[in-house]
């Protein structure tokens, strides 16, 4: 697939603020910059709100309390501009992998693009699986199938919150490597748990601790890297010493 | 096939207590008959029992499906609406408090002895349960589930349909087969507060008669029908609940 109009229009992010759930302030004052149509990755311990920030950027936030703003550099919102693709594939099980594929169509009552679901379902390497239930699927196949879903919404941004943590480590690289191919282009970004995951994906690597965020410089080669090479290494394990190090 | 044999040996064993009892106790056929006493009674009065019962099974099924159909309906529309939640919820709790077995004379005043007062009972005796239900599986879609739907700018009605409705079945299934056992006791307590047929009517109609072993094979057509109803209610909510996801 080429460029398509999605990948073209995808804004640079900037957000600002503060988040408090329940009484609870999550974070204060917190700045992120998002780059356009890069790979923005969002490392950090539980519970310092990475997915707080993602769920504000999705506009799942009328429980979040808190002032803040989200801006684009082209100044439209971003409402309709986002997929999102979490740690549970949120596959609906009485559904086929193509109609999960085909999920945002049925729900918005608009024609669906059988055409289209059936190439990305190919694409993820499901190919023989289009007609089968989730339930019939791997760990591994049913996150195959949720980012075909992801892809199939065509939106310029991409909102990842861990979504390969829960597979194995081999998988883990592969789904990797897929979803750099599929996404490039997008403005997407990724929270994990996983400081090789960072090295290798981001292009912009921030690490969120109770105190804010700091950005880490990434190896210079383009993503999505070697997970063996040594500045990749480096990274990560730089990565790592400043997780332990957070306050 | 072992299942069957399971249940023959349960029938057996009940047969064979039953007529232990009768026996050891020394029990008066206005008491308690015996099985055969019951068989033979049965056997002579095959075609009246079989009018009586259909009467009641068509009650049961018209309430069965009314206060379905009914109780889905008012799942949904409290699911939908926050307002409705407020406002229609305390009432339906409310609503328990009064038991429904106060109401048969009621209903038989302001609408005869036909079948119009059975069907009533039988729903509104089923209409909570299957409610509630389905209600509870409503409120439970998972939380990412409808993220999703969200994210995706899903329209309220369509997030329902294809997302919190197929969820919920499995607690649509559970009020259902709730449903199948309740909605014969609402069907019979309408028979006894004024109706001219119907196996309840049937029963009573027989005790007032000192005809015990004819109630007693009315009771019994009553407890297989049920039985048969509810076995048939859990099949199909089963295959439709392993359907989904098959």
């Amino acid at each position: 697939m080429g460029l398509s109009g999605a990948e073209m229009r995808a804004p640079a992010i900037d957000f600002r603020g503060s988040a408090i759930i329940g009484g609870v302030t999550v974070f204060e004052d917190l700045c992120l910059a998002i780059p356009a149509g890069q790979w923005t990755c969002l490392l950090g311990p539980s519970g310092v709100g990475k997915s707080t920030l993602l769920r504000i950027l999705a506009g799942l936030d009328e429980d979040i309390g808190g002032n803040r703003t989200v801006s684009t550099n082209d100044n439209i919102g971003l409402d309709g501009r986002v997929a999102l693709m979490a740690q549970q594939d949120n596959l609906m099980p009485w559904l086929t992998v193509r109609d999960n594929v085909l999920l945002g169509s049925r729900v918005r009552r608009e024609p669906a693009d059988m055409a289209r679901a059936d190439l990305l379902i190919v694409q993820v390497g499901l190919a023989d699986h289009g007609h089968k239930k989730p339930g019939a699927l791997s760990g591994g196949q049913r996150q195959r199938v949720a980012l075909a879903r992801t892809l199939m919404e065509d939106r310029p941004v991409v909102l990842l919150d861990e979504p390969f943590s829960a597979l194995d480590a081999r998988i883990r690289a592969e789904m990797q490597e897929l979803a750099a191919r599929l996404f490039a282009g997008r403005t997407v970004c990724l929270i994990t748990h996983d400081p090789g995951e960072a090295a290798r994906l981001g292009e912009t690597v921030y690490v969120m601790g109770r105190s804010g965020l700091t950005a880490i410089e990434p190896p210079p080669t383009p993503v999505i890297r070697p997970y063996d090479a040594p500045d990749v290494l480096a990274c990560q394990g730089q990565l790592l010493r400043l997780l332990r190090e957070l306050p | 096939m072992t299942r069957l044999l399971a249940v023959g040996a349960v029938v057996g064993i009940f047969i064979g207590l039953w007529q232990a009892l009768v026996v050891l106790a020394d029990l008066p056929a206005f008491i308690l008959p015996s099985p055969m006493r019951v068989g033979q009674a049965l056997w002579a009065n095959a075609e009246l029992i079989a009018g009586h019962a259909m009467v009641t099974l068509t009650e049961v099924l018209i309430g069965l499906g009314l206060g379905a159909v009914l109780g889905a309906a008012t799942a949904i529309g409290l699911a939908l609406s926050p307002l409705a939640r407020l406002v229609v919820r305390p009432m339906m709790v409310l609503s328990q408090a009064l038991p429904v077995f106060a109401l048969a004379p009621v209903l038989t005043l302001w609408l005869g002895y036909g079948l119009g007062p059975k069907v009533i009972m039988a729903l509104l005796i089923i209409y909570f349960p299957v409610t509630s239900a389905f209600f509870d599986g409503l409120m439970q879609t998972p939380r990412g589930m409808l993220d999703l739907g969200r994210v995706m700018q899903g329209r309220r009605w369509q997030i329902m349909r294809h997302i919190r409705i197929p969820a919920a079945i499995p607690g649509l299934a559970s009020g259902l087969r709730l449903a199948a056992v309740y909605a014969p006791i609402g069907a019979i307590i309408g028979e006894w507060v004024g109706a001219s047929q119907g196996l309840g009517y049937l029963m009573l109609l027989a005790n007032g008669r000192a005809k015990i072993d004819l109630m007693f094979a009315a009771l019994l057509v009553l407890a297989v029908m049920t039985l048969l109803l509810h076995l048939g209610v859990d099949r199909l909510c089963s295959y439709v609940v392993r359907r989904q996801e098959r």
